[in-house]
């Protein structure tokens, strides 16, 4: 079993990761992460932190065996880790109840982050709701039409949300609107980045935030099964859930950890969100990880019928597994997805989130090639309420 | 001594002036007009920006000058040909300013190989600090790397990118995008003066210094004044070429006078 202690002292994931931003930013990372290693050390800061993902967010979340789910692929035995059943819904409040008590104890006063489905964007305005800080979320124009509900709430929790009306008005570029306000707002505002993307100390952050999720499941599975599972299954939007459920078993080499992206439209035409599947290395925003570009490194367009994928880049520590083979990436399509989302409410009754159903459509793939006393655990990354009014539009049912 | 740092050492104590446009916006063919206007009033280092998709750094202003030019077709491969154009006639120092994706991508041996036979003399690339140049500091042979320092900057920071910066320091006016509209910070004199104590190369201004009053400001603080954002409105709000040289020409003879009274 060979240690795993990435990311190096420069925040890089082999050649991935890094610091690839302006001067401006530079000493404010360096601060966060100095910061970030004294709390980590701080049994008070921990302790903080425990009680409120326990009392507030609801942890620890159920890992639960999908018992109709697994007779229907009549293979491998599935478990959802629901994440669906956190305060506001999906994993990301992990992140962002972490990224708060690091505002608190910098002493800022404002957060900023940028969202694409929404949920890291309430997840964001629900923790800075609870700790009295104010809060702009960048969204990009489009996405505000998609997840409208979602906006609502940030506006109910006390947000600003900014919309984005540059470029193509989804992630990509709230991410960078949200990195320019920081630029300007950098010696009074704390960013809190939605997956584990951006200059280090970053990735690393918010994939020990996300590792809870990881934590959990490997402790439940012992207990329900008493083994781990053979493979572990999770969307890969920028990565955050999936880096946070893989990071604990990335040393047991005989647990298979499979990320799924976007494919979109198809991997084969322009229209998909898969970094690692189709792109090469690149900087964008803030590091160097697989990205989606042209011959002449400008950023293409992503696209995914869930907002949460629609994002041409992807975490570095994703990028760094991809190559050393300790992680390997499969596609599911807007179609895919679809199926995946009414496989699992008819047999489970469970509503997924749309990125989620990526994950459980390849689920569907790969469990019945999977012997039946084989172990499949999958993150049920957030409930899919915020991709109702889509999908019933797409049912071209009107609500 | 290269190109920059004759040019720097040659005005004796006057306040240098670096302009910045973007190329590619409106055209190509129109970056070479406009290099000329730029050269024959009063620039002392021309920075010829490469638009990328997603400028970071870049307020409103250069980031839809980046959005027309790639529109337009611009890249880096046309860019380079457009230096080994302007190259012919002009004795200008000129740096290439890009995001560090398009270098990477091109290749980055490639990419210093072919700048340096073109006639380019230096490079700003604002999303690669010390921290992650280090490769490409060892193969940049040729190319003055000019590195960045803001106002947060801290004591060791000054230290460490004074090591490494070739020809002179960009010093962020303010902590903020390019373009910001904003009075120069009460600090900026104080920071000028605190980076010349440990480090010898000339401070230059940018960002946010946007017309005569501002220029002549950031010029008795430090060593001259980099003008980027100003610029790249005028051309953009000129659609006839003659007037948009003219207004240009006055622009700059207006910043080169308020900053060499
Ligand atoms: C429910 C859900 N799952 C997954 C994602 C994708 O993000 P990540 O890959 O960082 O987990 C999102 C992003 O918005 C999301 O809302």
């Amino acid at each position: 079993m060979n240690k795993y202690n990435l990311p190096d002292a420069k925040g890089h994931y082999g050649k991935f990761g890094g610091k690839y931003v302006i001067e401006t930013l530079m000493p404010a990372l360096q601060e966060l992460q100095t910061l970030y290693e004294e709390a980590k050390e701080d049994p008070k800061f921990q302790e903080d932190l425990r009680c409120y993902l326990k009392h507030y967010v609801g942890r620890p979340t159920a890992l639960y065996f999908a018992e109709r789910l697994t007779k229907h692929l009549g293979g491998a035995k599935i478990y959802l880790k629901r994440e669906d059943l956190t305060h506001t819904g999906a994993h990301k409040i992990n992140n962002t109840i972490g990224g708060a008590l690091l505002t608190q104890r910098m002493g800022k006063k404002r957060v900023i982050a940028e969202t694409g489905a929404g949920q890291h964007g309430v997840a964001t305005a629900t923790a800075a709701s609870l700790f009295g800080l104010e809060c702009d979320i960048f969204m990009g124009e489009e996405d505000m039409k998609r997840q409208s509900l979602n906006v609502f709430k940030m506006r109910l929790l006390g947000a600003n949300v900014i919309p984005v009306t540059s470029g193509t008005r989804t992630l990509k570029d709230a991410t960078s609107e949200a990195i320019r306000n920081w630029i300007t707002t950098v010696e009074t505002t704390h960013y809190i980045i939605g997956s584990v993307v951006g200059p280090h100390p970053y990735p690393m952050i918010v994939r020990d935030f996300q590792k809870v999720i990881g934590e959990e499941s490997m402790r439940q599975i012992m207990e329900m099964e008493g083994r781990l599972p053979d493979t572990c299954v999770a969307c890969v939007g920028g990565g955050s859930n999936s880096m946070g459920l893989f990071y604990p078993f990335l040393e047991n080499e005989k647990v298979k950890l499979v990320g799924v992206e976007a494919a979109g439209l198809g991997v084969d035409t322009e229209k998909h969100g898969a970094s690692l599947t189709k792109g090469s290395a690149g900087v964008l925003h803030g590091m160097m990880s697989y990205l989606l570009h042209d011959d002449d490194g400008q950023v293409t367009e992503a696209h995914s019928i869930s907002a949460g994928l629609d994002y041409p880049g992807v975490g570095c520590e994703h990028s760094y597994l991809r190559d050393s083979g300790r992680a390997t990436y499969a596609t599911i399509t807007d179609a895919e997805s679809l199926e995946g989302f009414k496989l699992l409410c008819s047999k489970e009754g469970i509503i997924p989130a749309l990125e989620s159903s990526h994950a459980i459509a390849h689920v569907a793939k790969l469990a019945p090639k999977m012997k039946k006393d084989e172990i499949i655990l999958v993150c049920l990354s957030g409930r899919g309420d915020k991709d109702v009014n889509q999908i019933a539009d797409r049912m071209g049912v009107s609500l | 001594m290269s190109r920059i740092e004759k040019r720097l050492v040659s005005l004796n104590g006057n306040k240098a002036l670096v302009a910045f446009y973007t190329a590619g916006d409106p055209d190509l063919s129109a970056s070479k007009d406009i290099f000329a206007v730029i050269e024959k009033n009063g620039a002392d280092i021309i920075e010829i920006g490469v638009p990328f998709s997603d400028p970071l750094a870049d307020g409103p202003t250069i980031q839809a000058s980046s959005h027309r030019s790639l529109q337009k077709g611009t890249t880096l491969k046309k860019i380079i040909q457009l230096v080994a154009d302007i190259r012919k006639t002009s004795e200008l120092p000129i740096i290439l300013m890009t995001s560090f994706n398009p270098v990477f991508v091109y290749g980055k041996k490639e990419f210093v190989a072919d700048a340096v036979k073109a006639g380019v003399d230096g490079m700003i690339i604002p999303d690669l600090p010390p921290e992650e140049a280090e490769e490409f500091l060892g193969i940049a042979e040729g190319l003055d790397l000019v590195f960045l320092l803001a106002p947060t900057s801290t004591p060791d920071r000054i230290q460490q990118v004074g090591k490494v910066s070739k020809g002179f320091i960009y010093y962020i006016s303010l902590t903020g995008t390019t373009g910001t509209k904003e009075a120069l910070s009460a600090g900026l004199k104080n920071k000028v003066n605190e980076i010349k104590k440990s480090v010898s190369l000339p401070v230059l201004v940018g960002f946010g210094v946007s017309g005569p009053e501002q220029a002549k400001q950031a010029a008795e603080a430090s060593d001259g004044v980099i003008i980027g954002s100003a610029i790249v409105k005028l051309i953009a709000e000129h659609s006839d070429p003659a007037e948009r040289d003219r207004k240009l020409a006055d622009f700059l003879t207006s910043i080169k006078k308020a900053i060499n009274p």
